[in-house]
């Protein structure tokens, strides 16, 4: 693998579309040339990771709408004619079905990753917000998604979401009708969050490309925090290092991906959802998609219904405000020793809300789920800001080069 | 590095321990778990028994399908449970069934059920159905395994698990006590007795075979596609894993120039 030549080759059709629509310019100054910090560990893997996901969502998600009735008396069963009729209509189902699991797996460590390095400081807020801007569309992409095989989990999940809307004071009940299209789930909400399912991922591709404008404005953060472009020593160009880096982590995922589509691809689903939905029967027990639950551990935290909801929404919201919450200069959580305790005990936190979303709200759980969601704010509004004013960092390396030299010096 | 993917991982997978191993907190009479039985299918390579599923849809023939209807299952899919053409003309040929289409003269007519049907369900509509069974509506099974906790252990375990009440509990009228069902009391009759059907290849038809059968043709019923599926999946992981370890040693050259 010689790196030698890292310009793009000559040729003719090549140069004469160049000259007019700079795009070959473009993709090599943007995929081949790139200046990436040489120092990113494999929890820099998950961003193209989660791009790739979203490509796969939609490629199979195409081609399950080919087959899809989105009818209230045709939408369950067209999910399995798919599954039994369709030529590879099961590999297609189960790969979009465990992409979607895959898909906020592979966000979330992302997410923390961010949260971990610091890489919402200065100057990448845009950044961080516009990442924002994907979960909460992934997250309604997913919910509506969730809604069209018309399962039982599926009507009552639509049906409790929605509901939502109505603690909203005066319009409220208004605006749940005006979701529905009517006076309950039915015909008329299925047919357009199809609609809005299809919609929105292709939005998201939308502020992902706005996500890599403002990633590669700056670069990629790295796990020592300080900034790559200072020592030219710091940078390695995208391509070969971070493809080939990139592929391999690509093929470690997809093995675990494929376990689960081949040998266990109901491993995250509700065994409720393969009952056709029934409005006059409601399930034992109503719980989203694992990914949803912390949030839904957080709504059902609060006895009031609104609080609940605002609540809910704050905890996305809040992390809007990260970048001005968490004041401290220092980037990355291996120079400050406090913040790093903090990190870990804030994941876990949101691990226990996630268990706590999927229990029964009564008795030791809700308990838990509220210490928890309780635990969730104070982290952000209290002793965030307070850590990042009197911590005491250690002292940061002057270059990434330093400190990686050093290292290998003493090898 | 290594330290950190202890870290992360360990909680990660404690979550997924957490939310799905851990039961929810449990009521009172919460029936015991489904007691795991040994199937021909379990497994990352198992695979349905044949005999079983032929013996599984005989007992789904002749005892089911009284009253449950297999409504996405049709009789062109028998063959994968390994009869013949043939053999699936003759089983779809035996019933009756109405017509979809109107003929010339615009009436709905009776005509023998062809291999493209889809299984005739014993009731027109749910409210006939009620009608003959105390109230109750027996569930479609097509999907049964995959819509329960448990899925061919519990069929297993509702099957096999009938018994007398214990002393002090009251059975309603046309109620039965079964130890596996959520609050024990099922309208459904212990459908199965010793020698409830004589099996074409004479095994024995005691209640834990035909239990054993019918849960077995119920798991191909609702996962059709599992015998594919687990031979593809082979296939691929060991493609993905040869690509995976060249794409490492790629990888591995590339960066030897880095410090």
């Amino acid at each position: 693998m010689s790196t030698s030549s890292n310009a793009p080759k000559k040729n003719g059709i090549v140069e004469w579309i160049d000259y007019r629509l700079p795009i070959f310019t473009f993709m090599n100054h943007e995929l081949r040339e790139y200046p990436t910090p040489k120092n990113l560990n494999y929890w820099w893997n998950f961003g193209s990771l989660a791009g790739i996901m979203l490509v796969v969502m939609i490629l199979t998600g195409i081609f399950l709408a080919m087959n899809y009735t989105a009818h209230v008396d045709y939408a369950f069963n067209s999910v399995e004619h798919i599954m039994r009729d369709v030529n590879y209509g099961w590999l297609i189902r189960y790969i979009h079905m465990n992409g979607a699991s895959m898909f906020f797996l592979v966000v979330y460590i992302h997410i923390f990753r961010g949260l971990y390095y610091g890489s919402y400081k200065p100057p990448r807020e845009l950044l961080w917000w516009l990442g924002l801007v994907i979960l909460v569309l992934m997250m309604a992409t997913a919910f509506l998604g969730y809604v069209l095989p018309w399962g039982q989990m599926s009507f009552w999940g639509a049906t409790v979401i929605t509901n939502l809307f109505s603690a909203i004071p005066l319009v409220g009940d208004p605006i749940v009708t005006w979701l529905w299209g009517g006076f309950s789930v039915a015909n008329p909400t299925l047919n357009r969050f199809f609609s809005l399912h299809y919609l929105l991922p292709f939005i998201i591709v939308g502020v992902v490309m706005l996500h890599l404008v403002a990633l590669h404005t700056h670069g990629s953060n790295n796990p020592l925090g300080v900034d790559h472009k200072k020592n030219p020593k710091d940078s390695i160009p995208f391509h070969p290092y971070y493809t080939v880096k990139d592929m391999f982590g690509l093929g470690v995922f997809l093995v675990i991906y494929a376990g689960f589509i081949f040998f266990a691809p109901n491993f995250f689903g509700e065994p409720v959802n393969y009952v056709m939905a029934n409005p006059l029967q409601t399930p034992a027990a109503i719980v989203p998609e694992w990914y949803l639950l912390p949030f839904y551990a957080i709504l059902r935290s609060i006895p009031d219904k609104l609080a609940g909801v605002i609540a809910m929404f704050g905890a996305i919201f809040i992390l809007f405000l990260l970048p001005w919450l968490d004041s401290s200069k220092v980037r990355s959580a291996t120079f400050r020793p406090i913040y790093k305790q903090l990190f870990w005990i804030f994941l876990a936190d949101c691990l226990v809300l996630g268990w706590a979303g999927a229990q029964h709200p009564e008795g030791a759980p809700l308990l838990i789920g509220r210490l928890a969601a309780a635990y969730y704010f104070v982290h952000f509004l209290v002793l965030l800001p307070l850590v990042s004013k009197y911590e005491k960092p250690r002292p940061l390396p002057e270059s990434i080069s330093t400190p990686v030299l050093a290292k290998t010096e003493k090898a | 590095m290594s330290i950190n993917l202890r870290r992360v991982l360990l909680p990660a997978l404690g979550l997924l321990a957490a939310v799905y191993v851990a039961p929810a907190f449990a009521a009172d009479d919460e029936p015991p778990p489904p007691p795991k039985q040994d199937w021909s299918f379990a497994g990352p390579l198992g695979t349905y028994d044949r005999a079983s599923l032929q013996r599984g849809f005989q007992v789904y023939k002749e005892v089911c399908s009284a009253c449950h209807a297999m409504s996405l299952l049709s009789y062109r899919n028998l063959t994968a449970l390994g009869f013949s053409d043939a053999e699936v003309k003759a089983i779809a040929a035996s019933v009756e069934v109405m017509d979809t289409e109107p003929n010339d003269q615009g009436e709905y007519v009776e005509r023998a059920g062809r291999a493209s049907d889809h299984f005739k369900s014993p009731f027109a509509n749910e409210q006939a159905s009620r009608a003959a069974n105390n109230g109750a509506y027996p569930p479609d099974l097509s999907l049964i395994t995959k819509a329960r906790e448990g899925a061919a252990d519990y069929v297993h375990a509702i099957l096999t698990g009938y018994k007398d009440a214990p002393a002090g509990l009251a059975v309603p009228e046309g109620m039965n006590y079964n130890e596996y069902f959520h609050g024990h009391l099922i309208a459904m009759p212990a459908p199965l007795s010793e020698g409830a059907v004589t099996f074409a290849d004479n095994t024995p038809a005691s209640v834990e075979q035909m239990a054993h059968d019918v849960s077995t043709f119920l798991t191909w019923a609702a996962e059709p596609e599992m015998e594919a599926r687990k031979r593809l999946g082979v296939k691929v992981i060991l493609f993905l894993l040869l690509m995976t370890g060249v794409i490492y040693a790629w990888k591995r050259k590339v960066w030897a120039d880095v410090h």
